[in-house]
């Protein structure tokens, strides 16, 4: 009976090994996504200041008659300027007012103009208009601006936390959902960079991608399945794809750069040679499940269609590629997965330059969306920290939706043999 | 002339001999039966006569067979225009996971048989119509060959078979896979095409073949041991190995 | 002898004649394509070999290649100058090795037994309905991008362990190898897992039987029958898990260090070969520069041990599989 006991006691320890390794894995995973949406739930939303902005055509240097658009941003910026100067009359060292100025964004200017040439009648008049804060400022704001400043992230002095106070307390701030995220590229200004250069990057990288791949995959697993003979040559191709799905990301990225950019003289950073580089990557992915689709289809319906008199290739596209496509699509959405997410490659082939401009051509320079993270992850500006996080809930978000769509695929379309 | 003429067919499946020196004539607008106990080269045999054997990995086929005269294996023939005049019906039944109008139509529109729709439909409503089907289907023909009964297939699978207008028509086995009734059915429908078509039945079922065949062939561990009419064969077979086979000794 | 062929059209009876030299000849074009595009994968292999090769020897050339495998100083900077490359050994990279080695072991002690543990509670003590709810939400781990664990590392998994480390008297580099191990076993585990569960499900249910049959509890079973079975395949799955961690690269670009200390202390911080393989060959430098080519000798290096591993992992499994079929 002890010997028993023993065993039954060990029984429940082993069960619970496995039940707490299960528990630690959830719980890792619940604790990357938490800390990554508490983090990046804030860089959706941007504090912004109401300001009275005067638009004085003389700050501006136009000449009356003329058109708003001749205005630089820059002179722009002098406007709002001037309104947080009266804003704070009591303020008259030089110094200071540059602290004061620091406190709004720095490219007020560029959410100015705009306001003007669509209203022109404005000139010479003052209208209220909310401007985004500066990087520093915007981040105090969203951590409940704190009492003494939090030692080392803050950059801002207690004269502009006073500042920023006086104008909380005039109700002149808010928190605005934060859309230059989706309408601007990235900037030096934390508070200004966005990601659609990165989102345009990507659709731009992924496309060359699958233009290359898919229908390389596809015919090379047509082949492999349909078609080939067994011999050397199959083996090789077969040793040759599983080799290739195993070899890690960064290997292809030095292909890249050897081929495509050095050997054929490609532009480097361009979305041609990323999609082209991540092409090879994903191509056994779609090869191995192309191939599964087609293997899953019973030889009896190969067989009636042959015994009809119909060719092989006749049979494999009037039968068995449409047969074999929803697990096709699966296998591809799956790679496209894969390729959205990857990195190190990128990296190879020059995709590091900080790219402001939305990428308008495959051969221009572009960036994805993992790159640009990485590349926010590294900035040493505080307030890129919660652009990455927001970033990277984004690129999670539509993993998610694609993983999904894969699903849906397969489970819809599955014939029962 | 006979149909179909055989010589001295050798098949291999890699190192391993499947069938010997099997000879045998076919005759034109009848049903002849092919019979033996499992494994004994029937189906083998039935599927050099269309060249599926063509379709297996390994295989390769020695000596000759002449259809309507001509030499099927001659490095000129055409396997895919073959198979267009040499039909079969397989075991399980196995429409394609599409309509009963497409099954049937497959065929036809593959080999351009048809100039417009309205030839088409012909074209699949006569095959239907031949294979006995047509009453049960006709008012849905866009529904999904794989929603009928396993009798139905079957007779789908054989009007599909039609359409191509085949003179030869090969069978392994149709039946084997049915209940009595629908296998009652097809039987039938075998007796009512041997008028037109030249049938070579694999069959399983000796009172089948008893019922259905002119000519009966029995075939044991890969050679012909005995063809002969039908009603001869059963009632006086000449080889031993043939009666023991009938009565039942071995199957 | 073959007597088939499909190679010839034929004089026939049937109308469409005509039409059917143009489809075997249609056929033939498209069965060539169709050859091209299988061959490509052939090609792809050979380019990568080949173009990492040509730069690999050129390095070799300047540097001899027994000191970039056993120097144990890697300085890459220090060595801009050709003639003081091969000397100085500033291209030695067994720190790098070290580095890897270090950061893989870290990462193998966290993913292998949460994944194999984890893996053999689903697929022997949950019920279809947990595991049919864990099981792909595991698998969505598998799905986040390498870039994404680089910055869990750098925001809350380096500064923890830093503070942990402090508060009992530790000092814990904010770039040390256990943060970007830890991180990059967190990556791995739904990999192991995968790969666990498979074999261990693949094990036949007729053993399984016969042991509870014999009165042997469900972990004496596990322990004694289902895993010494399925120990071939949870060998190969950890080589490519293995494989998988060396040839790993964002975590460690930014969750690890840049210069290449040779230690074996995971609180410090090291670097890896695919860090400098990066750190190398971002940035402006001609084609040729020493700097450019020790990073495709480093690729070269980083290509023969992963494809290695893999090689034997598909070896060990295939010998395992061999068993039950």
């Amino acid at each position: 009976m002890n010997r028993l006991d023993k065993r039954l006691r060990a029984e429940k320890r082993f069960r619970f090994y496995g039940q707490f390794a299960l528990g630690l894995a959830v719980a890792m995973l619940a604790l990357l996504v938490g800390s990554i949406v508490v983090r990046g739930a804030s860089g959706f939303t941007q504090t912004q200041v109401r300001l009275p902005i005067a638009f004085d055509p003389m700050t501006l240097q136009l000449p009356p008659g003329s058109d708003a658009a001749d205005a630089s941003v820059s002179s722009y910026q002098l406007l709002a300027q001037a309104s947080l100067k009266a804003m704070f009359p009591e303020v008259t060292d030089h110094h200071e007012l540059r602290d004061a100025y620091h406190l709004i964004s720095g490219n007020s200017g560029a959410v100015l103009k705009p306001v003007l040439v669509r209203h022109p009648g404005l000139l010479g008049q003052t209208k209220n208009v909310w401007l985004p804060l500066a990087s520093d400022a915007d981040l105090y704001v969203k951590d409940g601006m704190p009492e003494h400043t939090p030692g080392g992230y803050s950059k801002l002095n207690d004269k502009q936390i006073v500042w920023l106070k006086t104008l909380q307390q005039k109700n002149l701030l808010r928190s605005a959902f934060n859309r230059s995220f989706f309408t601007q590229g990235d900037s030096r200004s934390p508070e200004r960079a966005g990601f659609l250069a990165a989102m345009t990057g990507s659709a731009l990288t992924l496309i060359i991608c699958l233009l290359v791949a898919f229908p390389l995959g596809v015919m090379t697993a047509v082949y492999l399945e349909e078609f080939a003979r067994k011999g050397h040559f199959v083996d090789l191709i077969e040793v040759n794809i599983n080799n290739l799905a195993a070899v890690p990301s960064i290997v292809f990225g030095l292909l890249g750069l050897a081929v495509y950019i050095n050997v054929m003289g490609l532009p480097r950073s361009s979305a041609l040679v990323g999609g082209m580089t991540l092409a090879m990557m994903i191509l056994p992915v779609i090869i191995i499940s192309t191939r599964a689709g087609l293997s899953s289809i019973p030889g009896s319906i190969r067989d009636a269609a042959r015994a009809l008199g119909a060719s092989p290739l006749q049979v494999v596209w009037h039968h068995a590629l449409p047969l074999a496509m929803p697990g096709i699509m699966t296998g591809t959405i799956l790679g496209m997965a894969r390729a959205i997410g990857e990195t190190a490659p990128l990296l190879m082939i020059g995709m590091v330059a900080f790219v402001a401009d939305v990428p308008t051509g495959f051969t221009t320079p572009t960036t994805v969306m993992p790159v640009q993270i990485y590349l926010w992850a590294s900035s040493p500006e505080t307030g890129f920290s919660e652009k990455t996080a927001a970033g990277i809930m984004v690129l999670l978000v539509l993993l998610l939706a694609m993983n999904a769509l894969a699903i849906f695929l397969r489970k819809r379309f599955e014939v029962r043999w | 002339m006979a149909k179909i003429s055989a010589h001295n067919i050798n098949v291999f499946y890699g190192a391993k001999q499947a069938l010997f020196e099997v000879s045998l004539d076919i005759p034109a607008n009848s049903v002849t039966a092919l019979i033996g106990p499992s494994g004994c080269g029937k189906s083998t045999f039935l599927r050099c006569i269309n060249r599926m054997n063509d379709t297996i990995e390994g295989c390769h086929v020695e000596g000759s067979i002449i259809v309507d005269g001509k030499n099927i294996n001659a490095p000129e023939q055409d396997v895919v225009q073959l198979r267009s005049w040499i039909g079969m019906v397989f075991q399980k039944p196995n429409p394609f996971p599409k309509s009963i109008y497409d099954n049937v139509a497959y065929g036809p529109r593959i080999h351009r048989m048809a100039k417009n729709k309205s030839e088409l439909d012909a074209i699949v409503g006569e095959s239907l119509e031949r294979a006995g089907l047509w009453g049960e289907v006709k008012d849905r023909l866009q529904d999904p060959g794989t929603s009928l009964s396993g009798g139905q297939q079957q007779r789908l699978c054989i009007a599909r078979t039609l359409a191509v207008n085949p003179e030869i028509i090969l069978m392994d086995e149709p039946c084997s896979a049915l209940d009595p009734i629908a296998t009652a059915r097809i039987e039938e429908l075998i007796t009512d095409l041997q008028e037109h078509f030249t049938i070579v039945i694999v069959t399983h079922s000796m009172h089948q073949a008893a019922r259905i065949s002119q000519q009966t062939c029995f075939f044991h561990l890969g050679r012909i041991v005995e063809t002969g009419a039908t009603s001869k064969l059963f009632t006086s077979p000449q080889h031993q190995q043939t009666q023991d086979y009938i009565t039942g000794r071995y199957g | 002898m073959k007597i088939f062929s499909l190679r010839y059209p034929l004089s026939l009876t049937l109308p469409h004649k005509r039409g059917r030299n143009f489809r075997n000849i249609f056929e033939r074009i498209v069965r060539l394509l169709l050859w091209l595009a299988a061959a490509t994968s052939v090609v792809i292999t050979l380019s990568i070999i080949f173009s990492v090769l040509i730069e690999a020897i050129k390095f070799f050339q300047l540097v001899p290649i027994s000191d970039f495998l056993f120097g144990l100083e890697w300085s890459p900077q220090l060595a801009l100058r050709v003639d003081q490359a091969g000397s100085s050994g500033a291209f030695g990279a067994v720190p790098l090795f070290l580095g890897t080695l270090l950061i893989t072991l870290v990462a193998m002690a966290v993913a292998i037994p949460i994944g194999l543990f984890s893996a053999i509670y689903l697929s022997e003590y949950a019920r279809r309905s947990t595991r049919n709810i864990l099981k792909p939400m595991l698998e969505i781990l598998a799905g986040i991008p390498t870039v994404v664990y680089g910055y869990f590392a750098i925001l809350l998994v380096a500064p923890a362990l830093q503070k942990a480390g402090a508060s009992f008297g530790l000092d814990i580099a904010s770039e040390s190898a256990l943060a970007a191990g830890l991180v990059m076993g967190i990556m791995i585990i739904p990999f192991v897992l995968s790969l666990s569960d498979d074999i261990i499900s693949a094990v036949p249910k007729s053993l399984r039987d016969a042991s509870y049959a014999l009165g042997v509890t469900p972990s004496e079973t596990i322990k004694k029958v289902v895993l010494p079975a399925a120990l071939p395949g949870v060998m190969g799955a950890v080589l490519l898990a293995v494989s998988r961690a060396i040839g790993e690269t964002m975590i460690v670009v930014m969750a690890a260090g840049l210069a290449a200390h040779l230690t074996f202390n995971p609180l410090q911080s090291v670097t890896t070969v695919t860090v400098q393989i990066v750190s190398l060959l971002v940035g402006d430098q001609s084609f040729d520069s020493p700097k450019t080519l020790a990073a495709f000798a480093l690729g070269l290096t980083l290509f023969c041990i992963t494809l290695a591993l893999n090689v034997l992992a598909l070896m060990i499994v295939r010998k395992y599989r061999e068993k039950y079929e």
